[in-house]
């Protein structure tokens, strides 16, 4: 029983070794798990163990090429925000969240007086028909239960970078 | 061999659209998820396109080198293990931009960034340790800009993850 608790310590230990060596990115080579592992004190085997259970637990949300979509002609990439009615808000949210189109999907606080929107969908286009049809979708779906809304364009992207939180 | 890892972040604020070879749509189209756990990730990937490895790593190293990618690897629900995170606002006067998005970019915590047409025109992301040392750090960037401030965390993910067609 002590052994199996040591044992899981030092697995939580070894996720957030994977996770600060990996902030970054995987290394490109022929054995970028190995680089990986030598830096986390740990076998190839172990890690990409270690990495399957951080998937299945949805603590990796995948692994792979992160596009950047304004390379790939997405221009029109629109934050919409929506006053939807809070008794109706998980019902709506969760069926704006499964259209094709929103990458994101969130309820977020009121701040009244200056900020009345409860739900946000970030929608992304081609041109600037798609993105309208796509506005004109989401507010179609939540009808009634929709005061106001607005569509905050991205002008410029000031800064992207990983999350990453300070250790001091 | 190995040196790509941590200069990913340099070319990615590319905002124009990028000529692709079939190839790269491939891969783009193919990996943004599923990327191979496997030793050989990238002898994974050639023997399912019926390419080389080598191929296979040159390609993504140049995506990442024209901005085409941002980021190559895992992407963590990082919420799931520790920190508190929020989408906040700043309403910066104009002819104030340019140095408030210095002040703001300044911070390790800021991660995304974007200036949106709207009256509230700058929007990122900030992550901290704790609830009260966001709060902390949202109230010193509020202070340190003297800009109104928004600090919108989260209270329900509906849907996090669309994956572009290239």
């Amino acid at each position: 029983m002590g052994l199996k608790q040591s044992k899981q310590i030092s697995k939580e230990a070894l996720v957030k070794k994977v996770m600060a060596a990996t902030q970054t990115g995987l290394p490109i080579c022929d054995h970028p798990y190995q680089v990986i592992a030598e830096q986390v004190d740990t076998t190839e085997d172990e890690l990409l163990d270690i990495m399957q259970d951080m998937t299945s637990q949805g603590l990796i949300r995948r692994i792979g090429l992160v596009p950047n979509h304004y390379a790939l002609g997405y221009r029109f990439n629109l934050m919409t925000v929506w006053d939807v009615d809070d008794s109706e808000i998980l019902r709506l949210g969760t069926q704006v969240g499964q259209l094709s189109f929103v990458s994101h999907c969130y309820q977020r606080p009121r701040k009244a007086p200056d900020w009345n929107f409860n739900l946000f969908a970030m929608v992304h286009g081609r041109s600037e028909d798609e993105v309208n049809r796509q506005v004109e979708t989401i507010h179609q779906l939540l009808g009634s239960a929709c005061g106001e809304m607005a569509q905050l364009n991205s002008v410029k992207i000031l800064k992207k970078t990983g999350l990453r939180i300070r250790k001091d | 061999m190995c040196n790509h890892q941590g200069t990913q972040q340099r070319k990615n604020l590319q905002q124009q659209e990028v000529e692709l070879t079939e190839f790269e749509k491939q891969l783009i189209n193919g990996y943004q998820g599923d990327f191979p756990l496997t030793a050989e990730p990238f002898q994974t990937i050639a023997d399912a396109l019926n390419t080389t490895s080598e191929k296979v790593q040159k390609t993504i190293s140049d995506l990442l080198d024209k901005g085409v990618l941002t980021r190559f690897g895992p992407l963590y629900n990082i919420e799931k293990i520790d920190g508190a995170f929020s989408l906040c606002a700043l309403k910066v006067p104009a002819q104030r931009f340019d140095e408030v998005t210095e002040l703001v970019n300044s911070y390790v915590e800021v991660a995304h960034n974007y200036q949106r047409d709207h009256e509230w025109n700058m929007w990122f992301v900030l992550a901290a340790e704790s609830e009260q040392a966001l709060e902390t750090l949202f109230n010193d960037i509020t202070k340190i800009t003297g800009c109104p401030g928004l600090n919108l965390p989260k209270q329900t993910e509906f849907f996090v993850g669309l994956k572009f067609e290239a």
